[in-house]
């Protein structure tokens, strides 16, 4: 492939990081603690998430080692289960729900509406500290002796059979709800707020109205799993016997309640990251994302069907024959939106001019895995081949191909892209292309068996597993090495680049975003004047012309 | 082949010989199963197909070498109708293909034979209605239709066989039942699917599907001396049951004779439908079950009988068909409990009946 690209950075010789920056506004550790800027909270963020991120991923390579063979020798069972179990909760409470809303979203959406700012920046900072201290309990509930709950917490497994930290880990949770609550809280205040003149709903960038949805998942959501797991503290601690059969509680009232927040919750994790996808295409293609409107909608659709599906975790467990049908029906609509926005995508390539850097492969890598994610979520969506699929490793598969294959993917696509914008540096291209390549196989070997497991009928969270299932276990095993190796390669190019980069300039990939009309890294107050959007999103003709106009007055 | 790595050579040999891509079709229901399943793998790849060359397409056509200036398309509301109606339309055939297929699944027909299954941490117990007990197997007869009722005495487990294509949780404090009709003789998996503590991944066992001949012998080798019912009406007058619930004419307590599968109308005006599960509630929980005209003073049994007791009740009261049988529990009573004239029984000294 020849090296046609997009990418215009300054002349190298003459170009300087600009002096006065958000990195550079003020120094010491305390500026940084008691800082409001969304931008320096955001980086703060990146920072936890990605640490977080490594010990879910180390606990990950654990259970591969433990499942390289069938029987379970690396680990005692008990181990293997704190194992799984804190992998769930550390990738699910301390990555995949903060990732894309809380680093990017809080870094971009005020630039993206042209503000100065969210518009509660304290309790910006507030959320921070509040998942900050989530995360250490989390760290001490594992450090002291682990949980082996799963991270679903299912009762009356966690409330009467196992002596392990479940309370300090559900405080953990928790706390880290309340942190993502006030996430939302924000982003849905300062879009409704802070947009300035000229940026109506329908000119807000699709990554927006991504945020802007799953904003509102978050908020309405996660009180209801607070409740469930303050129910299964007093449960605990003092038996009040709500999900308990020999009181008259009903054990399957809390699936109820989980998975009221927990459905929704993956669309907490994915609608951000589709926010991210809509952006990258458009810009590698120079082109206005296709139906603009219907994906601007199908975010919202998701969310709000997204509330009426829970239940679909539950065909199995004894709900009236009629109430799963009524949910598998709401889960086959909740499908189509996301169809919608793998066929806009698609579309928007075609008539462009689209070139393939770092963010774009990886935007294309979502696009594969995530509608294989999603085709085999109808399979567990349709209450007849759920029986035989769900509990295995079937589940386990379509979670990760949507979680990791779809999120994960969109989180590093919105890194690279934002990485120019966020310090002022391009990281090494080769490489990085290198990195989304190997991430990319890594991740097909590694999941890609557990479908043909979870047909057979594995189960999931199994520490031994009879020895007819070693072969593609041991493919499952290679698998996640490579995929390690692709998620630490991009942690070293970007850390090298962030001295020896090149000059990013203001706009290298001529985006059309607010965002990258600015400075990079961008002022504290983001822009010297504010803003006014006299265009719609993703108008290249409109950055053509300013660029044009740019060019004759000097 | 000497010089290949003994390591790469076995892992080659087990790659021949032990690499399992699709379970065994060993019910009436698995090929129905796979039909939808197959429809699904097609509708993916097609799906997924048009996707990747929508991309890889659009990305040669259009790529900045070939086509520099893009070309500005607002959107077309006619291809997008097409992409949200052709899935919706796919996606609602499987929704009710889907839902068919639920429905037979979990739809015991009326003939087929009952087992109860309780799962415990870390095991499955399995009581065929002639007391036969099984622990972490489950034996079957082929080309019949088999009922599991299903109860787990702690946390949740999962009932599991992969080549029947069938699976249903075990939950504490309620039966749910599934069925299955095996039409091949064979040994397969059965694993719980649902985490249940340490040893979770222990809790696994077989299913042995014999012919009827093999099975009617395995039946009368396994047998535990009393059938559930005998167990259950032993309970039945230990626990003076039969103080209430007798035939006389000023009894306490309604008459259990034929109360199984009939309609009940309830103190607080509902109907209801005595199945297991409504026995197993009126046992543990009776205030809440009381029938009409009866004032509520039968005490609790929860925590005085574990689930296999119950079931035994459930099983004795279900297979209550004449006052004939209650009577002679209640003339026994007043003696010590009586066996059935089985070998294993306890106490052969108390042959009083008749």
């Amino acid at each position: 492939m020849s090296a046609a690209t997009i990418v215009t950075l300054p002349d190298q010789s003459t170009a300087r990081i600009p002096k006065m920056n958000f990195l550079t506004k003020e120094n010491g550790l305390l500026s940084w603690l008691l800082t409001g800027d969304h931008k320096r909270i955001a980086t703060l963020y990146l920072i936890s998430i990605t640490f977080f991120f490594f010990i879910g991923g180390a606990l990950a390579g654990l259970i591969r080692l433990e499942l390289l063979t069938p029987q379970s020798d690396l680990m005692a069972a008990d181990t293997y289960n704190k194992v799984f179990t804190m992998h769930g909760i550390i990738m699910i409470f301390f990555f995949l729900v903060p990732s894309v809303p809380a680093t990017l979203g809080n870094f971009l959406i005020p630039m993206m509406i042209g503000a100065k700012d969210l518009a509660l920046p304290k309790v910006n900072l507030l959320s921070w500290y509040l998942y900050m201290a989530a995360g250490i309990i989390a760290i001490y509930a594992m450090m002291s002796g682990g949980v082996d709950t799963g991270w679903t917490f299912t009762t009356p497994l966690s409330t009467h059979y196992v002596n392990t930290h479940v309370i300090t880990t559900g405080m953990a949770v928790f706390i880290a709800g309340f942190s993502s609550i006030f996430t939302g809280l924000n982003f849905i205040v300062t879009l409704h707020k802070m947009r300035c003149p000229g940026m109506t709903w329908f000119r807000l960038p699709l990554f927006c109205w991504a945020n802007y949805a799953a904003s509102i998942l978050m908020v309405l959501g996660t009180p209801v799993l607070a409740i469930t797991i303050v129910l299964v503290a007093l449960e605990r601690t003092i038996g009040i016997g709500v999900f308990d059969p020999a009181k008259g509680g009903d054990p399957l009232l809390f699936q109820h309640l989980f998975w009221f927040y927990s459905h929704p919750a993956v669309y907490i994790m994915i609608l951000p990251g589709m926010g991210v996808i809509s952006e990258v295409i458009s810009t590698f293609s120079r082109k206005r994302v296709f139906g603009y409107t219907a994906v601007a909608f199908s975010s919202v659709a998701i969310a709000v069907f997204g509330f009426f599906v829970w239940a679909h975790h539950m065909f199995i467990m004894g709900i009236s024959n009629y109430a799963a049908l009524v949910f598998s029906l709401l889960t086959m609509l909740v499908a189509v939106p996301s169809a919608i926005k793998i066929f806009n995508w698609a579309f928007t390539l075609y008539n462009g001019s689209i070139t393939f850097e770092t963010p774009m492969l990886y935007a294309f890598g979502f696009m594969g895995l995530f509608t294989i994610g999603g085709m085999t979520g109808v399979f567990l969506g349709a209450t007849g081949t759920d029986i035989h699929l769900t509990e295995t490793y079937f589940i386990v598969a379509h979670f990760h191909f949507v979680m990791v294959g779809g999120m994960l993917m969109a989180f590093l696509s919105g890194i690279h892209f934002w990485w120019p914008k966020w310090t002022g540096r391009m990281y090494p291209e080769k490489i990085s292309q290198l990195a989304a390549v190997v991430t990319f196989i890594g991740f097909n070997f590694t999941f890609f068996p557990q479908f043909i497991l979870g047909v057979l009928g594995m189960p999931r969270r199994y520490a031994a597993y009879p020895p007819e299932f070693q072969v593609l276990n041991v493919f499952s095993t290679a698998g996640a090495t490579i995929l390690g190796v692709g998620y630490l390669l991009p942690i070293l190019y970007l850390t090298w680049s962030l001295k020896y980069g090149a000059i990013a300039g203001n706009n290298p990939w001529q985006a059309t975003g607010l965002e990258w009309q600015t400075q990079s890294p961008p002022l504290t107050e983001n822009f010297i004047e504010t803003p006014i959007m006299d265009h719609e999103a993703y108008d290249y003709e409109w950055l053509e012309r300013k660029q044009a106009q740019e060019v004759a007055s000097v | 082949m000497s010089h290949i790595s003994p390591v790469l050579w076995q892992f080659l040999v087990k790659w021949l010989t032990n690499f399992a891509l699709f379970p065994p079709e060993a019910s009436k229901i698995a090929p129905e199963s796979d039909a939808l399943f197959f429809f699904m793998v097609l509708v993916s790849l097609v799906g997924l197909t048009i996707v990747i060359l929508l991309v890889a397409g659009f990305s040669i056509l259009y790529r900045k070498e070939r086509h520099p200036k893009a070309v500005q398309i607002e959107g077309s509301t006619l291809l997008e109708a097409t992409w949200t109606i052709i899935p919706l339309g796919l996606f609602l055939i499987m929704f009710v293909w889907g839902a068919l297929l639920y429905f037979r699944i979990y739809t015991p027909p009326a003939n087929a034979m009952n087992i109860y299954v309780v799962g415990k941490q870390w095991m499955w117990k399995v009581e065929h209605p002639g007391g036969q007990h099984e622990i972490n197997s489950l034996h079957v007869p082929v080309n019949e239709p088999v009922q599991l009722t299903l109860i787990s005495q702690d946390v949740f487990h999962s009932f599991s066989i992969p080549a029947f294509r069938v699976k249903r949780e075990a939950i504490p404090g309620r039966y749910t039942t599934m069925w299955f009709e095996a039409d091949k003789v064979g040994t397969y998996h059965l694993f719980c699917t649902q985490y249940c503590g340490t040893n979770h991944s222990q809790m696994i066992g077989q299913v042995v599907v014999m012919s009827p001949d093999d099975f009617k012998q395995w039946l009368a080798d396994s047998t535990s001396g009393a059938s559930l019912a005998q167990n259950g009406e032993r309970l039945f007058s230990s626990l003076s049951c039969n103080a209430c619930h007798n035939t006389r004419p000023d009894a306490r307590g309604p008459s259990l004779v034929g109360v199984y599968g009939s309609q009940l109308r309830l103190a607080n005006g509902q109907t209801v439908t005595v199945d297991d599960g409504y026995l197993r509630q009126a046992i543990l929980d009776p205030s809440e079950h009381v029938t009409e005209g009866y004032v509520p003073i039968m005490p609790t049994y929860q925590g005085q009988i574990s689930e296999d007791g119950v079931i035994d009740l459930v099983e004795y009261i279900r297979n209550l068909s004449s006052g004939y049988r209650l009577q002679q529990t209640l003339n026994t009573t007043e003696l010590p409990p009586g066996s059935e004239g089985t070998a294993a029984g306890p106490a052969p000294a108390a042959e009083v009946k008749q």
